[in-house]
């Protein structure tokens, strides 16, 4: 207190005596540190840069041009994007989009309960557990879509001669409009929870087990436990978490193309937005509309990044 | 300043290196028997390496000097890569062309036009099936040097037939022959789930390309301006496979996509697939060949099939395009494709060196697809912009042929969106 009032009436003293530019120029000169560490900075920056801001802005670019096929580009405003809001498949394969991210959202919850799970005290093989379920996540999107397509496989598939086995008659579950862009979900919940449990797993062993004998004492269920302790002091990887499995999924593609197939009845229907993006750009050759599908997916990861950081505050808890 | 004295003997270098590369560029002169290159040329087939790793060598017996060098892509990247090349000016100097891409390229001057091997004589475009000579052609200026042909044919298995108690396929069925035999094996055999038929159905070239075609019908004017498919003769061809689909003939739309076509009659379930000459390596190593044979295709209005082929060609800017020409007129040789034929990569697009072709594969009647190409066969239709009428094919043929809509309505929506696709173009 007394070194406050003490530094208050320095300050109160000191525009009388200086001018009252002088404070400025002193904070600055105290910030700045030199070129150095720019320098060390560099090898990254260049990459940011080269790799991820200039396409960006090149992207931003094209969007508003008309592209030939072999390069050469003539500005035509926002005609591109004209074309967009007036397309059908492209407000169908948002829809898409977003259902297929809800579904993997829907993965979290169960990657922490089985996280929970893998990491009780003694667990036996609990290393072969995590190594089990990080395999998915590690495997190649085409062979794990490949061993789905089998699985689903409307005549010929296991799930559906398990499902005959109960007297359910399956349908054709990646070839069915409504049923296509859910079964991929769930292939993609599948494949991300090893990343989830991982992670979850990794907060989890950070938690002091004083919590938990104090809970024990205070004579709290496990689930109580799992409630009160547990899920509040894992919610900043779990927001981590649903930072990268929402932009993730609003980047669908490969699971889907290698999925779907090529001959399929219901790929209109089931469409992603990058899937539009890669069919406009490389086999129908307009870039230029597809830069505009692009501006559409980077700005739509933003708007939802965006609200996602500013709800943290209500349910993310920083010890 | 030392510094900079130590580094001026390397920019000296630097600067040599560069003037040498650029030197290669002026070699447009006639290319002799001591002419030095190295071009390279680019594929999409792993299975036909070994065939112009043949060919390569038989070429170097006359331009010893010449190297060349294969680059192999998948097709799935084939063209997407060959796009981006050509945008950056790094075209390979030989490359395998398709019909439906061709005119894109030729469009747009990344092609060298093959008139001065053909005034030379060292290329004489008679020997050549017509059609593939018209396919490689943009403004009456031929560009592409055909490697070899495809037609589409009937296939069937005798032991599905045989049980089924149907005849034979011969070159006397209509399509009312055809469909009472698939109906008669999906219904006589539904027990073991064996349907009549499986074709592809996503692209026209296997299925609804033909019947269009032997209906009296058009997929595309023959000026390349106009869209058939508001003919009603063009809706006769493609009524037919959803007639097929409809009472259980052919498995449905969905059925196809999760077990493929070829699939299906590989494994013996259904007795007729319609497929071309690219299926014979894939059908004489299938299990169940020995039951497998090939027919002429059932008729309507007349016989007809689609013939495509693909072609070498040579880019605009290749940095050494008299040795490029010298190797796309040497594939083009009789020595060259009877090789090829001989060795069953192709059936080669020589008049008159398929005999080999023929021979390779002893139980198969593959005189079919030759005799077809002789006398009722069509060009495959292309225009400018071919990519962005048969995305629209597949997207809306599929309601037509799952019964969604019906197909006068499809066809009525295909016509005018295709019509605008070509008139962008």
């Amino acid at each position: 207190m007394t070194l406050r009032t003490g530094s208050t009436t320095e300050e109160s003293r000191a525009p009388a005596a200086v001018p009252p530019v002088r404070p400025a120029p002193k904070k600055k000169q105290k910030n700045f540190d030199g070129y150095w560490p720019w320098l060390f900075v560099l090898p990254t920056l260049l990459g940011v840069l080269g790799f991820y801001i200039w396409p960006i802005i090149q992207t931003g670019y094209l969007s508003f041009t008309e592209t030939g096929p072999f390069g050469g580009e003539e500005f035509i405003g926002l005609d591109n994007y004209q074309t967009m809001l007036a397309d059908g498949n492209v407000g169908q394969a948002l829809i898409n989009t977003l259902v297929y991210t809800v579904i993997v959202l829907a993965g979290i919850p169960i990657a922490l309960l089985m996280a929970n799970l893998v990491n009780q005290p003694g667990l036996k093989f609990a290393s072969f557990y995590r190594v089990l379920f990080f395999m998915p996540y590690i495997a190649m999107p085409t062979a794990v879509a490949l061993v789905w397509r089998m699985i689903y496989n409307g005549d010929f598939g296991i799930l559906n001669w398990l499902l005959s086995l109960v007297g359910i008659d399956g349908p054709y579950w990646t070839s069915t409009p409504g049923f296509a862009i859910v079964s991929v979900g769930i292939v993609g919940m599948w494949a991300s929870l090893g990343f989830g449990i991982i992670i979850l797993g990794a907060a989890l062993k950070n938690i002091s087990p004083e919590y938990y004998e104090a809970a024990q004492l205070d004579g709290a269920t496990k689930w109580k436990q799992f409630t009160a302790i547990t899920v509040p002091l894992v919610t900043p990887s779990l927001f981590f978490v649903t930072i990268i499995s929402v932009i993730n999924g609003f980047q669908l593609f490969d699971l889907l193309y290698a999925i779907m197939g090529q001959y399929n009845p219901a790929l209109v229907q089931s469409q992603s937005l990058v899937y539009i993006f890669y069919n406009q750009a490389f086999i129908q050759n307009d870039k230029g509309y597809a830069a505009a599908i692009g501006m559409l997916i980077l700005v739509v990861i933003g708007i939802v990044t965006f609200f996602q950081f500013r709800m943290q505050k209500k349910w993310v808890n920083y010890v | 300043m030392r510094k900079l004295t130590r580094l001026a003997p390397l920019a000296l270098v630097a600067a040599l290196a560069l003037t040498s590369c650029s030197a290669p560029a002026a070699s447009d002169e006639a290319v002799t028997a001591d002419s030095a290159a190295s071009i390279s040329y680019a594929i999409w087939d792993e299975n036909q390496v070994p065939a112009l790793e043949a060919n390569i060598a038989a070429f170097n017996e006359i331009y010893p000097n010449i190297e060349v060098k294969i680059d192999i892509t998948p097709w799935a990247q084939y063209f997407t890569k060959l796009q981006t090349q050509a945008s950056g000016d790094t075209l390979p100097d030989v490359f395998w062309m398709n019909g439906p891409n061709f005119q894109l390229y030729a469009a747009n001057d990344q092609l060298e036009p093959m008139t001065n091997v053909i005034d030379d004589g060292s290329v004489d475009p008679a020997n050549y099936v017509e059609v593939l000579n018209d396919l490689y052609s943009y403004d009456d200026v031929q560009y592409g040097m055909p490697k070899d042909f495809d037609t589409v044919a009937l296939w069937y298995n005798q032991a599905i037939l045989t049980e089924a108690g149907v005849a034979t396929p011969d070159d006397t069925w209509t399509w009312d022959d055809f469909h009472t035999a698939a109906k008669t094996v999906s219904d006589n055999l539904a027990d073991q789930g064996i349907y009549g038929v499986a074709t592809g159905l996503t692209g026209g070239q296997e299925g609804y390309y033909n019947t269009i075609l032997q209906a009296g019908g058009s997929i595309l004017s023959d000026d390349g301006t106009t869209s058939g498919y508001d003919d009603p003769k063009t809706i006769r061809g493609l009524q037919f496979w959803a007639d097929l689909i409809a009472d259980g003939s052919s498995p449905n739309l969905q059925q196809l996509s999760d077990t493929p076509h070829n699939a299906w009659f590989t494994s013996s379930k259904t007795a007729f697939f319609w497929s071309g000459t690219w299926s014979v390596a894939e059908l004489a190593a299938a299990s169940n060949t020995l039951d497998l044979n090939v027919a002429p295709l059932p008729q309507d209005e007349k016989q007809a099939t689609v013939i495509h082929g693909l072609a070498n060609v040579v880019s605009a800017n290749s940095a050494n395009k008299g040795a490029a020409q010298a190797f796309q007129a040497y594939l083009g040789s009789e020595e060259a494709q009877t090789l090829q034929a001989e060795m069953g990569a192709a059936n080669p697009a020589f008049i008159g060196a398929g005999q080999a072709f023929l021979d390779s594969v002893d139980h198969f009647d593959l005189q079919v697809f030759i005799d077809e190409a002789d006398n009722y066969a069509y060009p495959f239709p292309v225009s400018k912009d071919t990519a962005a009428w048969t995305s629209i094919e597949n997207e809306l043929l599929p309601q037509a042929f799952s019964g969604a809509r019906t197909v006068e309505d499809v066809a009525d929506e295909l016509a005018t969106r295709m019509n605008e696709a070509l008139a962008a173009e």
